[in-house]
């Protein structure tokens, strides 16, 4: 079996700041890491190669050439191969785009994977719109949400998971998922990982050797126009009691709810 | 954080940020459960041998990643320490239990027997201690006697880490009674060989989620080919495994006493009594400086030691002793000391401080009391300026 994982270099911050003036993230002094979704789809890779022996994992990420650090993460976790997007064709991609440049280069993996798998979403943009961006490209069944997948015989049994219940969905290989972060609990690299992710040298792949459309990438190619991104206005006021018995307080609180009729 | 530099290599570094980040994210969010439910860390050290940090100190022959340089092994003993010593005990008896095939076995039995102790498949344990045996070795009632191809073992063993957890025991037993220490030999014996059965797990004050049992031997036959060196070479086995496991003592010592620090400096500048944090007092400040002067001291003393070990020193008990016996008083001093800063939140077990507490005591007493590593420091200094005179 071939699986294709998606990964993506983001900031290490949930709380993502953005520049007030320009606009855009705020990524000085903010360390890089594997998007934390997209841990969850490579750790279900890993699992399913322990389980199905054999099985290879291919790492593929697109982004500027420091973005290799999340390939050598991967393979010290256990990938067997990476592939790096990195042309200045590429610069500006929107979610489209990106995905355009993802789908041709898996198109060109041999062998073609049984599985492409993604984090839900990544944790700067939020959008959720790559992984079943390529699988649309691909032309492949898409589950998105999946926290559990079996695999036998040409068949994966995918558990989904919603705010509101669980869904078990059986699918034809080969197939796309998007991982939430319910699946697993990622794993750490190994030492030797890390030493073979060390040594290892990665070479960029650029747009022309994955026979991409020049009109379909980078900012050119991208519809996504951006109008205005800007922090929410941090929550002020609010009514705060402390250091007085919890029952008093907890008369004040439910006293504050029944004046604004809220119970 | 300014650091002292210790010429880490670059392995020795890897090693202190994997086991750092390990036992941040792994092992601290269940130290307390562990503890008071007196659980072994089964999962934690499986997830360790994943990432090819059980075979720290296990020749790449034999499946490990020992190259000559021991600091890898011992800061990966700190690092775990440093966030809890039942798990890290766990660890690093392991390695106690494999020294004496290290140091005295045969390459049939390595082969056989470290390669799973390196990948974590498989743990071992350490098997001299009795109920009239402690410090004492002479004191020894289990047997072996020759029958055949194999060796009838008969007796008990007491308080022995990872007992029941363990697949491979090295085994210390009288074959020669006339011999005294001279008439110990040890014994490779596997986990489900008939007549090897266990008896309760200790309650202990600290070291919780470590696992402490009776070995018991009744006509259990152990095959010859498990017999490490000749037979009556056994003591020797012991005391070199102890010359080159007390530094691991001394790491898991200074571990635990910088986890201590850290609780009790990071509290200190938080808390705040007469509008200051207590920090600002000077009576508390200079209690923390003598802490951190103290653990520094005792990292220093242990890396030496080490070094020393690798470097190929002939004779080191002296030094084993010393890093063991300064390394755990410190341990003692610094815990202690953090309860105190803590004041009534470090008597709580809302806290990480009173653990270590309990968790430092054992640090004075295995592997050779306290008492014990000051008779072999008085010993060789009597020896060495005997020779000095003449």
């Amino acid at each position: 079996m071939h699986i294709v994982v998606c990964v993506k270099q983001v900031p290490n911050t949930t709380q993502v700041r953005i520049d007030p003036e320009t606009h855009t993230l705020v990524r000085d002094g903010v360390e890089s890491v594997m998007n934390p979704f997209d841990e969850n789809a490579l750790e279900m890779a890993l699992q399913l190669k322990e389980k199905h022996p054999g099985t290879q994992v291919t790492a593929l990420t697109m982004g500027p050439p420091q973005a290799e650090a999340v390939l050598k993460e991967a393979v010290g976790r256990g990938a067997d191969q990476v592939m790096l997007l990195c042309d200045q064709a590429f610069a500006g991609s929107d979610t489209w785009a990106t995905s355009y440049a993802l789908s041709r280069a898996i198109s060109q993996m041999a062998p073609p994977p049984d599985l492409v798998l993604f984090g839900k979403q990544a944790i700067d943009g939020d959008t959720a719109q790559v992984g079943p961006g390529v699988a649309d490209w691909l032309n492949l069944p898409c589950i998105t949400y999946a926290y559990g997948i079996e695999i036998d015989g040409g068949m994966a049994t995918v558990q989904r998971s919603f705010e509101d219940g669980y869904e078990t969905l059986e699918v034809a290989l080969p197939c796309a998922l998007t991982v939430v972060k319910e699946a697993n609990v990622p794993r750490m690299a190994s030492l030797r990982g890390k030493m073979a992710a060390r040594k290892l040298t990665i070479e960029p792949t650029t747009a022309a050797a994955i026979g991409a459309d020049p009109d379909k990438i980078g900012l050119a190619a991208s519809p996504t126009r951006v109008m205005k991104i800007f922090s929410p206005p941090p929550k002020t006021g609010g009514v705060m009691w402390q250091g007085e018995e919890p029952a008093a307080m907890a008369r004040k609180l439910v006293e504050a709810l029944r004046e604004r009729q809220l119970i | 954080m300014a650091e002292l530099n210790y010429g880490l290599s670059e392995l020795a570094q890897e090693i202190r940020s994997m086991m750092r980040e390990f036992a941040q994210t792994r092992v601290k969010p269940v130290r307390a459960e562990l503890d008071e439910n007196g659980q072994f860390p089964t999962e934690i050290l499986r997830e360790m041998g994943k990432m090819d940090l059980m075979g720290l100190y296990i020749p790449v022959e034999y499946g490990g990643t020992f190259e000559g340089d021991s600091l890898p092994n011992l800061i990966a003993v700190e690092e775990l320490s440093r966030v809890c010593i039942g798990v890290s005990v766990s660890y690093a008896a392991t390695g106690l239990g494999a020294d004496p095939i290290l140091i005295g076995g045969n390459d049939d039995q390595k082969k056989k027997y470290l390669p799973p102790l390196a990948s974590g498949e498989k743990l071992a344990a350490y098997a001299l201690t009795e109920p009239n045996a402690g410090s004492d070795v002479s004191g020894m009632r289990t047997t072996a006697v020759k029958k055949g191809d194999t060796y009838i073992l008969n007796g008990t063993k007491q308080w022995i880490t990872n007992g029941g957890e363990a697949d491979i025991y090295t085994v210390f037993a009288v074959t020669d009674k006339a011999r005294g220490a001279r008439g110990v030999s040890a014994f490779i014996v596997e986990k489900g060989t008939p007549g090897f059965s266990f008896g309760k797990k200790e309650n202990k004050l600290g070291i919780r989620a470590s696992a402490t049992r009776e070995l018991i031997f009744e006509d259990c036959a152990v095959p010859a080919e498990n017999l490490i060196g000749r037979e009556g070479t056994g003591f020797i086995w012991a005391m070199k495994t102890f010359d080159v496991s007390r530094p691991g003592i001394a790491a898991q010592a200074v571990g635990l006493a910088q986890g201590a620090l850290d609780e009790a400096v990071t509290y200190a500048k938080v808390r705040e009594q007469f509008g200051r944090p207590i920090i600002a007092n000077q009576g508390l400040s200079w209690m923390l400086a003598d802490m951190a002067t103290q653990v520094e001291a005792a990292r220093a003393l242990t890396y030496a030691v080490v070094r020393t070990i690798d470097s190929g020193a002939k004779d080191y008990s002296k030094f084993s002793a010393m890093c063991k016996v300064y390394a755990s008083d410190v341990a003692m001093q610094v815990t202690t000391d953090a309860v105190q800063v803590l004041g009534g939140y470090g008597y709580m077990k809302e806290y990480p401080v009173e653990k270590m507490m309990r968790d430092a005591k054992i640090l004075q007493i295995y592997e050779g009391t306290n008492q014990i590593q000051r008779d072999i420091i008085g010993l060789a200094l009597n020896k060495e300026y005997a020779a000095a005179a003449r």
